[in-house]
């Protein structure tokens, strides 16, 4: 039933496809085609948005739409046009209000009409670049009001549509589109955040990230080359200088991080801000204020606000008080437990690199890790203990805590005060590092024998992090289990049930029934 | 031909003072004095050696080429005739013994006692023992050998004798004096000899003669002896006899006590498995036609009551009126029914017995516990044969027979197979443990076993294999079960240990292979997610009988450390959103101190746990909020307050019990919640103060312990029962009373690196001269090379000079032949000539 109503739709189509470009008399068919593209039937809309773009396409290339500035549909028309100026500018709005139904069917339920939708006014805005429907200042011309239409269309405030960004990589290859989108997502962000006055969008933020996270910049100007609409002298339009893009990209950025963001994407953001944010802004000082807050807010978005500081200290000349103070109160607990301990430990080997750093920060820092190992798994244990080792390696004058010879015989208590938040203060030296000593017993075979290395001398080389960095219980798991074992020894004492061993543990807490 | 280099030098060394003749000697000049250099070749002696060499080639070479073509050889066999290592006196033992091995003949190898007689100067040595004293003849004498010195002397006069003896004989006509003097001489001995006999004779005589005086004298006063004593004699006699009694008896006892004596051979394991088969066969067969309803064939006689008094000589009494003892419901049966139903059954449970029986004594404890287990499904069959009879009793007359046939059908459907083929796959093991009852599975299993025993063939150690994997399919399925049925896990507990214990590493791998699954399933969702349930309770008791059938105490297992870091994972990657997995929790907690509980070592994860769960149990939230900093994992628990207690009224009712294990699965209602709640508070604590103890000795006890001590304070102590008020007193001292004393960490000393010495370093010269090289291998090489060069020349001199000898020996040879043959020609044309002489002078005469 539905087939044979899109065939007779797809036909009376076609009929008006035909009709249509063939004389101008019958241009109130074009009614016709325009209604369907409302129609409940997706097939029916898809067909329709087919011929629509056929139609208008033709009549862009042909000319047949009024140039310039478009008089109001509703006043009459005075009479200083003629006839055909009039048919032009009733095709014009013609063509207005289909380009209008495409943006709206962006926002349609099937993925297939909102991807023919994107396409056909794709199709349009190159068209429009190459035939410019408003009267040509000066040589250069895009489609920018109809590119900022489309962008609305991709990043709508209800419904995810991280799809239709993707599908719309395509056309950001090319520079201009994608220098004139950026630009309107700038603009655009500015005014739905207007209109909602801080009440937070989270779908539409996350669309807008997925849309943006997704715009890969040109690192260097002779890449610029990949444009929709080819122009003579194509080198003086501001399209094609690197600055512009960059400044454009920085205003869409800065725009986006302006507003208070929900937590999982402002860690999304801080992961990619320093390899594919940072290095394409003009500015990248202009992000301190967004990192510096980030960093205060503690625990996982400190860790991952870190990357981007430095980058900044480094390269930008960054001054931050208390670097290292706030660096040593970002150790807690839960440092071994968060995804991103490889990435903020690696960062951490880095800024702890530097042997000029005094001795008590560092031991401060080697003692406070060996303290958060006593919770820390396994995996975590592996990569941590050479990294203290590494630390005493690097100052020897750390050393003292695991080799204190002169020291007294016995003490009371640590010296060592884990809640107080200033490292000089932590008396970190005093103390030796019995934490590492308790790991020699920990369960498992390579955590005790890694621990076991502060018994002797360290050697001179420091161990190799990198691996262990990335280490999780599970690759532990997988390499215990594949070593391959010559002999499984087994337990001598006979049981009698499942609680049956002798001395059972289980068996003085839980019954079977 | 051996090289005569080192002998040269020998017997020029020997030779050297003898004689130096200038001329003989050949001096080899050195050209530097090296001190400490023996010089074995300063001076050759060319004639002495080629002397040598040629003497020996005579002795060698010459005899072969003599010999060269002869077939026939002259061996000489005297042992170590010509052997010049071995002295006279081992030459002459070793023919001896050559001699008696060829005397002594074959069939008296095996007759012990006519052993060679040791003699000790030509006497047995047998008679000296017995120390007769009998007189010895005259003619004894001699052969006796007491020979006097002299006379020997004068017999044989050993060595030197002789020869002087046989020179004498050489000479005797040229001298006189010394036969006569000897003639003298031996008439002179012989009569010294004949003196010395009489002599001993008479002193022989003598004693003889004496002793019997003695003894004569003996007889008269053993008279007076014989007559005093008797009465005290007689006495001591009773005495002695008693005591004498008692030594016998002793003695006797000692005697007639049961020797190691050859019993029945021990049963190996293969045969007790074969018989063990058999009689399973048997009995499928059996229960196979009982099935069938076919009567028993004649010609299979009864199972006969068999006394334990039974010699098996085949005597049997005439008739077997002996009831068989039997039960019913527990009182004895007396009826005279010869139910062969309930005799056969009874005899096949007699049979059973005595055949665990027999096993229990030969094999090891492992199958003590088959033992139990068969003996419960006796049990078992017992109640079937009472109910077969009950069912039999209400037969009567001549329907009697039809029904009892009909209810042994019947009892043998219900009867499980004696066999069973061991499963393919777990669908099959499944059909075999249906709607069976606990002890029929056990049993089924037992007999699967049993009849697929590795000993029996070869395919069925991989039969088992696969069974071991079965059960512990099986085994989850039973734990997953709603509710799961834990009883009968646990009794196939002990199953699985025995075949553990058989098949170590099929079994290792295979647990290898759950824990591999789990853990990748885990890892699988944690990617996606983030975080992973809890496991079900097939996996926990999955972990359980790791902990059973392996050491946990071991540094590096190949199954037990992954289980612990798979535990690890769940403790720390697992929230907690519900009781159940708090109970999940607390029991992967308890696996796990139990599997360091002997080792002692120390689990990071599980102090976090007790921290994560205790934290549960406080329900201020201001204090919660101070120790976020503390708890490493805040962010996997959403339900904070899930162990506060709701109701202060449960907490009266609430009693300390172990928790069952079921509670992991099943939800409960709430007010039994309440006192889920304070149950899994309990066994939190209770485990704090198991770890407290555990890791009393730690340095950084005190850092470890800390959090939990300070989330102690502040549970809320006062709304739980005073069982547990007590137990969180405990806890606390605990936790206080552990003094910690930290010593500074002083590195071991390293091993201090030895000074640089600067005494030469001393490389071997091998060859003096040639170059050196750096690889030893090489050196050695070359160095052989070398060697073998020096040895292919020397022999080919050797050979040489041989082929040279050879040559003019035979150059000899030929010119012999030759002048020997111009003599003998000279000689004839001499005679020739001669002839003819004669001739023309006797023509001449004639004419």
């Amino acid at each position: 039933m539905a087939a044979a109503e899109s065939l007779c739709a797809e036909a009376a189509l076609g009929a008006c496809l035909e009709a249509l470009l063939g004389s101008r008399s019958c241009a109130n068919r074009v009614f016709e085609i325009l209604e369907l593209l409302q129609a409940e039937d997706e097939e029916i809309v898809l067909s329709a948005i087919r011929t629509c773009s056929r139609l208008f396409g033709a009549f862009l290339e042909r000319g047949e739409l009024f140039v310039g500035q478009l008089p109001p549909e509703e006043g009459s028309l005075p009479e200083s046009f003629s006839a055909e100026e009039k048919y032009k500018i009733w095709m014009r709005h013609r063509y207005n209000s289909c380009v209008n139904c495409l943006v709206e069917l962006m926002g349609h339920e099937s993925f297939q009409v909102k991807e023919s939708s994107l396409c056909t006014l794709m199709k349009f805005v190159e068209l429009e670049a190459k035939h410019p429907l408003v009267k040509v200042e000066w040589s250069f011309n895009f489609p920018q009001e109809l590119l900022k239409l489309v962008v609305k269309g991709l990043i709508p405030t209800e419904e995810e549509s991280s799809l239709l960004s993707s599908r719309f990589q395509e056309y950001l290859e090319h520079d201009d589109v994608r220098f004139f989108a950026m630009k309107a997502v700038a603009e655009n962000i500015g005014n739905v955040m207007q209109k909602t006055k801080e009440v937070p969008l989270p779908v539409y933020q996350k669309n807008v990230f997925a849309f943006v996270s997704s715009i890969t910049m040109p690192s260097d100007e002779s890449e610029i080359k990949n444009f929709l609409v080819k122009h003579e002298n194509q080198e003086e339009w501001k399209v094609s200088k690197l600055k512009e893009h960059k400044r454009a990209f920085e205003r869409m950025w800065l725009g986006f991080l302006k507003h208070k963001l929900p937590s999982s994407l402002y860690k999304k953001v801080l992961v990619i801000l320093h390899d594919s944010i940072l290095p394409h802004m003009n500015e990248p000082t202009l992000m301190i204020d967004f990192l510096t807050v980030a960093y205060d807010v503690g625990g996982a978005i400190s860790l991952l606000a870190l990357n981007g500081l430095f980058i900044l200290i480094l390269h930008h000349n960054l001054e931050y008080p208390d670097f290292y103070k706030k660096l040593y109160s970002l150790l807690d607990a839960s440092v071994f437990y968060v995804k991103y301990r490889a990435r903020f430990f690696r960062l951490l080997d880095l800024f702890l690199s530097s042997s000029h750093l005094p001795s008590y920060l560092v031991a401060a820092f080697a003692k406070r890790l060996a303290r958060l190992a006593l919770t820390a798994p396994p995996d975590a244990l592996l990569m941590v203990i050479p990294f203290i080792c590494n630390l005493l390696r690097r100052h020897p004058s750390c050393k003292v805590l695991v080799h204190r010879p002169s020291g007294p015989e016995e003490m009371s208590a640590d010296p060592y005060v884990m809640e107080e938040e200033e490292p000089s203060e932590s008396r970190a030296l005093e103390s030796s590092l019995w934490e590492i000593q308790t790991l020699q017993s920990h369960y498992h075979p390579e955590v005790a024998k890694a621990a076991a290395s502060i018994n002797m001398e360290l050697s001179e080389v420091e161990d190799d992090l990198m691996e262990l960095m990335e280490l999780t219980a599970y690759e532990i798991f997988d390499r215990d289990l594949k070593k391959t074992a010559t002999t499984f020894p087994l337990e001598f004492q006979p049981t009698t049930g499942l609680f049956g061993q002798k001395n059972d543990l289980c068996a003085e807490y839980f019954t079977l029934e | 031909m051996g090289k005569v280099g080192p002998r040269k030098g020998g017997g020029s060394a020997v030779a050297r003072p003898a004689r130096s003749n200038p001329f003989e000697v050949k001096v080899n000049r050195q050209k530097f004095h090296i001190l400490g250099r023996k010089t074995k070749h300063d001076v050759g002696r060319p004639g002495v050696s080629r002397s040598k060499a040629h003497k020996k080639r005579t002795l060698t070479l010459l005899k072969e080429y003599k010999e060269k073509d002869k077939s026939s050889v002259f061996k000489d066999k005297r042992i170590g005739e010509y052997d010049s290592k071995i002295s006279s006196e081992e030459k002459m033992m070793k023919r001896f013994a050559l001699e008696q091995q060829k005397t002594h003949e074959k069939r008296s190898i095996y007759n012990l006692n006519e052993e060679e007689d040791l003699t000790h100067y030509g006497q047995s040595l047998a008679d000296i023992e017995q120390l007769k004293d009998v007189p010895e003849s005259d003619s004894d004498t001699e052969e006796t050998g007491m020979l006097s010195a002299e006379l020997t002397a004068a017999h044989f006069g050993g060595g030197g004798g002789l020869l002087h003896k046989k020179a004498l004989s050489g000479q005797e006509n040229e001298e006189d004096k010394k036969p006569k003097s000897r003639k003298e001489l031996i008439e002179e001995l012989i009569a010294k000899s004949k003196q010395e006999k009489r002599e001993r004779q008479t002193q022989r005589e003598n004693t003889l003669e004496l002793t019997e005086k003695l003894d004569s004298d003996w007889k008269e006063i053993q008279g007076f002896l014989s007559h005093k004593t008797p009465k005290s004699e007689r006495n001591h006699a009773v005495e002695e006899k008693l005591k004498a009694d008692e030594y016998d008896m002793l003695v006797r006892e000692l005697g007639f006590e049961m020797k190691a004596r050859p019993s029945g051979r021990m049963k190996t394991e293969e045969e007790l498995a074969k018989e063990e088969q058999a009689r399973l066969l048997q009995l499928e067969a059996d229960r196979l036609r009982r099935m069938r309803g076919e009567e028993e064939s004649d010609t299979r006689k009864k199972s006969k009551h068999i006394s334990a008094d039974d010699l098996a000589d085949g005597f049997i009494l005439d008739k077997n009126d002996r009831r068989l003892l039997s039960y019913n419901d527990g009182k004895l049966n007396i009826e005279n029914d010869e139910d062969e139903g309930v005799e056969e059954s009874t005899g096949i449970n007699e049979d059973d017995v005595e055949e665990e029986g027999t096993e229990e004594d030969s094999s090891s404890e492992a199958d003590a516990v088959d033992n139990h287990s068969d003996l419960e499904s006796d049990d078992g069959s017992m109640d079937e044969t009472s109910a077969g009879e009950a069912q039999k009793k209400r037969g009567k007359g001549d329907k009697n027979k039809l029904k009892e046939q009909n209810a042994k059908r019947k009892a043998a459907s219900l009867e499980l197979p004696y066999t069973f083929a061991a499963p393919e796959s777990y669908q099959q093991l499944k059909v075999l443990l249906l709607g069976r009852t606990m002890e029929e599975q056990l049993l089924v299993i037992e007999r699967i076993r049993k009849s697929n025993h590795p000993s029996l063939a070869v395919e069925n150690k991989a039969k088992l294999e696969k069974l071991f994997g079965f059960l512990l399919e099986y085994i989850g399925e039973l734990a997953a079960r709603e509710p799961p049925e834990l009883k009968t896990v646990d009794k196939l507990i002990p199953t699985l240990y025995d075949l553990c214990q058989m098949f170590p590493e099929a079994v290792g791998n295979h647990v290898k292979l759950i824990l591999r699954d789990v853990a990748h399933d885990m890892e699988e969702i944690l990617e996606v997610r983030g975080r992973a349930p809890f496991p079900e309770l097939d996996m926990l008791i999955y972990l359980k009988i790791i902990a059973i059938l392996f050491p946990t105490s071991d540094y590096w297992h190949p199954v037990v450390t992954p289980s612990m870091v798979y535990m690890s994972q769940l403790l720390t990657k697992c929230p907690v959103t519900t009781l159940q997995d708090v109970v999940k929790g607390l029991f992967v907690c308890c696996l796990f101190l139990q599997y360091v509980s002997l080792s002692q070592r120390f689990i990071p994860e599980l102090v976090n746990f007790l921290l994560r769960i205790l934290y549960m149990a406080i329900p201020s939230r201001e204090v919660q909020g101070r120790f976020t900093s503390m708890r490493p994992l805040k962010s996997l628990d959403k339900n904070f307050n899930l162990l506060v207690v709701s109701e202060i009224a449960d907490a009266k009712t609430w009693q300390r019990q172990n928790l069952p294990l079921h509670t992991v699965t099943g939800s409960k209602e709430d007010r039994k919640g309440n006192h889920l709640r304070l149950s899994c508070i309990g066994l939190c604590l209770d485990l704090v103060k198991r770890c407290a103890v555990l890791y009393g000795s730690l340095p950084s006890f005190w850092e470890i312990m800390k959090p939990i001590q300070i989330l102690c304070k502040h549970m809320p102590v006062s709304e739980y029962p005073a069982q547990l008020q007590e137990l969180h007193n405990c806890v606390l001292t605990q936790l206080e009373a552990q003094v910690q004393h930290y010593h500074p960490l002083v590195c071991e000393k390293k091993k201090p690196v030895p000074l640089k010495l600067f005494t030469p370093k001393i490389v071997k010269v091998l060859e003096f001269g040639r170059k050196q090289e750096t690889n030893e291998r090489e050196q050695e090489r070359k160095r052989l090379i070398h060697r073998h060069k020096r040895e292919l020349k020397g022999a080919i001199r050797e050979i040489r000079k041989d082929n040279q000898f050879l040559a003019r020996t035979q150059l000899t040879e030929i010119m012999e032949r030759d002048s020997e043959r111009k003599r003998k020609v000279k000689r004839l044309f001499g005679s020739l000539a001669e002839q003819e002489g004669n001739w023309k002078a006797m023509k001449k005469k004639k004419f």
